[in-house]
Order: structure tokens, then sequence, then C-alpha cells
């Protein structure tokens, strides 16, 4: 004799449950890596590829893997496209990690690195070092940018921590708005009064990775790859500090510690980007909100995919600029304004952004 | 590890040595020259259950602060088990006291999993990520606060009782025999603060922990905790049972309350029915 039943599927164990969804999100983040692997690949094959002298592909895969040419195209491709190619990735990948952690340090969805004072304080030292000392080289404006950038971080921290309580993400960015509105007041000031620095000055403020050569890469190299490294170390830190600090302490994490490497790295990356390329917006603070979609706030995920994620939106912007406007070419600080912005808009309208 | 039992009676203490977990000496705190407590001594045994309470600004949740040296006392010092806890190594306190502050908020998209999973950070290291036994622990958590079923689900859109259940979660998963919760029942309804104490009651009665809980309904306090410590102004004016402490002349001294102190139906604790505001 059977009673009729409803049979029911035997509910699986709470704690295999949680095992197949976290699963589930690191198969959806191992995917969303490779996705950005890949793009980075083919970012870096269009930015070798393309330019004002078109080559086709096959033309420069040889001028790149045969050494003993001579050719102009071998030329192009190793003197003026690979450094560029370099620099872009590195920048990209700088601004989009440094963007992550801005982020995650200060709470704050809108976090970029011109948050930190980092932008206003390179801007005012390039200007500086022009108006000043007569410096008119990209190589040469490095060191300056470099400097101010640390300056204005640094600034940037201590008036954020004077009160009680110390730095919190609310004074850490109304420091930064503060000291960001006086210093470029300074930078226009002195503009006003020297047109000569305005030309100087002006093509590096608008932000482009053309007319910087090998010598910057290599100057800035070791600094954006102590960044990356510090930057990796303080993710874990970050997952707590999302909690809070006093839940972050609770679980252990020394507040100033993590706060010291973010800010070490934040400068470090977001200070050698600006100092190579100029300021650049946009790519700090849209490439840890797309990756945010699939990584979730977890910041070992979340920042080393902004990184990458940084350097496809550069190197893209990049090629693009060279295309649109050939023989000439556009910048990519407005090639990135003017594509990203509306880019930037559509995905706030169709996915409701994170709140931190 | 105490397997669950769902019909165990919540006072139910375990047993206990009597030995000091945590303790107060002389402690003055103070935000910058505003002092909120002053010359204040406590001990807390192993295997107790305490509500700190007292009108608003009596510095209740700053002593909690300072007991989870989350605060630096101006003057005297906070034990752990013996050690003065401004000066044991940040790791080693959480490895031995957790603590859930006033309605913390998670990230946005955290899930519940993750954020239990995050309990665990006091016991990893670089050479010691994420093992066996985390998992273990974490998928033990879940379902002892049962919220298996809510794993997955982004801690940001739960109920505010599923939310704090899922801090708890968090606190159970790092495994510290010594939790101290502020306020753990704000903006609940009241079958949801019943349900959240319940589950405290249950950390202390079936997995043994020491608990300090701050508390501003003082029916609750007194039917879940076994020892309430009264505090007006930043000092300690009455701790003891709670039969002892909730009296109609203490609620007068310390709440400005004229009340009746009736015991209640259900458990026999002391139960406040208030008469009207005193003015001083």
């Amino acid at each position: 004799m059977s009673v009729p039943s409803v049979t029911r599927a035997p509910a699986a164990t709470p704690g295999t449950a949680a095992h197949a969804g976290r699963t589930v999100r690191t198969r959806r983040r191992v995917l969303g890596l490779l996705v950005l692997l890949l793009l980075v690949v083919a970012a870096c094959a269009a930015s070798i590829a393309i330019g004002s002298r078109p080559l086709g592909p096959g033309t420069a895969w040889t001028a790149l893997t045969d050494r003993s040419l001579r050719t102009e195209e071998a030329v192009i491709v190793w003197d003026l496209r690979v450094p560029r190619t370099a620099l872009g990735l590195m920048v990209g990948a700088a601004l989009g990690v440094s963007g992550a952690l801005i982020q995650g340090h200060t709470r704050n969805p809108l976090g970029d690195p011109g948050l930190l004072g980092v932008t206003a304080g390179a801007s005012f030292a390039v200007v500086l070092a022009i108006v000043l000392l007569g410096v008119g080289t990209p190589a040469g404006y490095v060191w300056f940018a470099f400097a101010g950038a640390l300056a204005g971080t640094v600034a940037v921290y201590v008036l954020g921590s004077a009160g009680r309580g110390g730095a919190t993400p609310v004074t850490l960015a109304l420091a930064g708005s503060a000291l960001s509105a006086l210093l470029f007041a300074l930078v226009r000031t002195m503009l006003i009064s020297d047109s000569d620095s305005l030309d100087a000055f002006r093509f590096w403020v608008v932000g482009a990775l053309a007319g910087r050569g090998a010598d910057v890469a290599w100057q800035v190299a070791p600094f954006i790859a102590a960044g990356l490294v510090l930057a990796l170390l303080n993710a874990p830190a970050l997952d707590l500090l999302g909690l809070g600090e006093d839940v972050a302490r609770g679980l252990g994490q020394r507040i100033w510690l993590a706060r010291l490497t973010g800010l070490g790295a934040t400068t470090l990356l977001a200070g050698a980007a600006t100092a190579a390329c100029g300021p650049i917006a946009f790519v700090g603070l849209v490439a840890p909100h797309v990756v945010r979609a699939f990584t979730g706030p977890a910041h070992r995920w979340l920042v080393p995919c902004a990184g990458l994620l940084g350097a496809v939106l550069l190197l893209t912007a990049d090629v693009l600029g060279r295309v649109v406007a050939r023989p000439g070419e556009l910048q990519v600080g407005i090639v990135l304004a003017l594509v990203g912005c509306p880019f930037f808009v559509a995905l706030v309208r169709r996915r409701r952004t994170a709140t931190l | 590890m105490t397997t669950s039992t769902p019909d165990a009676p919540p006072l139910s203490a375990p047993t206990s040595d009597g030995r000091v977990r945590l303790a107060a000496e002389g402690l003055r705190l103070a935000y910058d020259d505003r002092v909120v407590v002053e010359g204040l001594d406590l001990t807390l045994t192993d295997g107790s259950f305490t509500a700190i309470v007292g009108p608003n600004g009596c510095g209740k949740s700053t002593l909690l602060r300072a007991l989870g040296r989350l605060l630096r006392p101006a003057a005297g010092r906070v034990l752990l088990d013996g050690r003065a806890i401004q000066r044991t190594p940040t790791r080693d306190v959480a490895r031995a006291l957790g603590l859930l502050p006033q309605t913390p908020v998670a990230p946005a998209g955290l899930t519940v999993a993750d954020l239990v999973a995050r309990g665990r950070h006091p016991h990893q290291s670089w050479l010691r990520q994420w093992s066996a036994e985390d998992e273990a622990v974490v998928a033990e958590a879940l379902s002892w606060t049962d919220m298996g079923d809510l794993a997955d689900r982004p801690v940001d859109e739960l109920s505010g009782g599923q939310r704090q259940r899922a801090w708890i979660s968090m606190a159970l998963a790092q495994g510290t025999d010594l939790i101290l919760l502020d306020e753990p029942t704000t903006y609940l309804d009241l079958s949801h603060q019943i349900d959240v104490l319940e589950l405290v009651a249950r950390l202390h009665a079936e997995r043994g922990r020491t608990v300090v809980v701050v508390l501003h309904d003082l029916n609750l306090a007194a039917r879940y905790a076994q020892r309430l410590v009264a505090m007006r102004d930043g000092v300690l004016v009455a701790s003891g049972t709670p039969h002892e402490v909730l009296t109609e002349q203490l609620l007068a001294d310390v709440f400005d309350l004229e009340a009746r102190v009736v015991p209640d139906p259900v458990a026999g604790s002391p139960m406040v029915v208030p008469v009207r505001r005193l003015r001083r």
C-alpha cells in the first residue's frame, strides 16, 4: 500500500549548495579573465599593425619576428609601434588597477586617480617644470610629474587624516577635491601668464601615447611593476575593508598597513601613468565598474581584471585615434572621452551601479 | 564540536570554571577631550552571557569598542586572557575575539557564503590559503544559522533579520569563543529581534561562546542574558543577575523611569512595565 505523496527531490545540503554556488562564480570569473587576456592580445596586435601607415598583418608579423630585417616597415614596427604598444599596455593596466584600488579604499564608486590629488599634483609639477626650468620633452616631464603625483597624494592623505577618526573615505575625497581645485587654479594662473608654456603643457595635458618613445616606457616600467605587485598584495585587505573598518580590524586586518600599501600602490601606478601620458580620465573609473559585473566584489579577481581591461581600453582607444583622423591622429585622452562617455552612460542605465 | 540540538532550552548555560576571559581595569575612554567612560572596572568570565544596558549616550557602545580593541583607552587597560589587549597583535585578538558592530554594511553583490568565508581570514596567511577546513567551517556555520538556502544570495538583497543572521554566521565561522555584539537587534521588528536573540542565546548555550551584547530593550536583555551591566553617564552603576539589577529603584536612577517590575509570564525573568518618565 503506497500512500500517494508528492515526491520532493532531496534538498541539497547547505554546504554543497554553497560550494556549487562558489564553483559557478569561479567559472564565470575564469571565463571573464580568459576573454580579457584574448582582448589584450588582440589589442596589442591591432596596435602594432594599424597606424597612419597601414601594415598588413603579414608584414607586421614578419617585421616583428625577423630582427635581421632593416626595411622601413621593420623600423616603424620596432622603433615606433612596439614601444608605443608596450607603454599603452603598462599605462592602461596601471590606470585600471589604481582605479580599482581607489574605489575599494574610499568605498566610493566614483573613485578614480583624479580623486586623490594624483592628477592635480602631477599637472602642477609639470607646469612648474615647463615654466621655471624650460623642460620640453615627455622624457623630461616624467620625473616632475611623478614627484608631483606623490606630493599630491601624500598631501591629500595628511589633510584627510587630520581630523578625529583619521582618514575616512569621506575626508579623503573632500581633501582630494579641495587640493585639486587649488592646484588646478595655480596651474591656470601660470599658463595665463605664459603662452609658450601653454603650448607645451596642452600637448601633455590632453593625454597621449604619441611621441613617447622607448625611453619613457623604460623610465616608468619599474614603478608600474612595483605598483602592480603592491596592488595584488593589497587585494585581500580590500575585501575586508569593504565590510567596514571595525569589522576588518575585528577580523585581524591592520588598517594602517592596508591603507599604506594601497596608498603606495595608487601613487606608483597613477603617478607613473600620468607622468608618462598626461592625465587620462575614464579608464580608472570605468574599468573596475565593467569587470565588477563578472568578478563581483572579490578584489583578488577585480584588481587584476580591471588592469587587463584598462590596457584593452587604452590600446583600443589609441588605435581608434590613429584610424579616425588619418593621416593625422586623435589623442587617446580625447578618444576615450568621446567614445567612453556614451558607453558608460549606457552601462549605468542598463544595470544599477554597484554601491560600494 | 557540539551538535545542534534544536530543543535545547535557550537559557541552559554551559559549564564554566569562572575563569576571567575579558577584563577592564580603571578604564577611561575619551573621544578627543570628551570623556565618555570613566574609571570602569569589569570582569567577564568564561562561558558567561552578559548584556550591557543603559540610556542613549551612556557609553555602552564605546565600552564595547574598547573591549574589542577598536578604541584605545585614554587610561586603564583591557585584558584579554590576562594579557593587555593593546599589546596583543591584531591577528591574535581576531583569533580569540569576534565582534559585530551596529548595523554593519556589506558591499553590493557580496553573497552570504562569501561574507561568511571572510570570517576565516584570521586563520589564513600567504602560506596557508583557503583550506578544506575553512570550507567545512563555513558550510557548518551556514547550516547552523539556517542560512544554507540563502548562501548564494547577495547580502544586500536580504531582509534585515536574514542579514543579521548572515553576519552572526560570519562571527561563528571566525571560530572565536568570545563574541561581542553591538545592538544586533537595531531596526528589526519584534519577531526578528527574538529570532536574532534566540540565535545569540544558542551561540552561548550550544556552542559555548562567551557573549557580550549591548542591548536597548531591557525586557529582552533580562530574558536572554545571565548577567546585566547597567551604565549611566560613562559609569558602571550596577552589575549582577537580571533580578538583582532590574529593580524599580535602578530604573529610576539609571533611566529616569518610574516603572513596575513584574515577573515575565513566559520566562520568569524581571519584566519592566513603564509608568512615566521622571523629570530630574
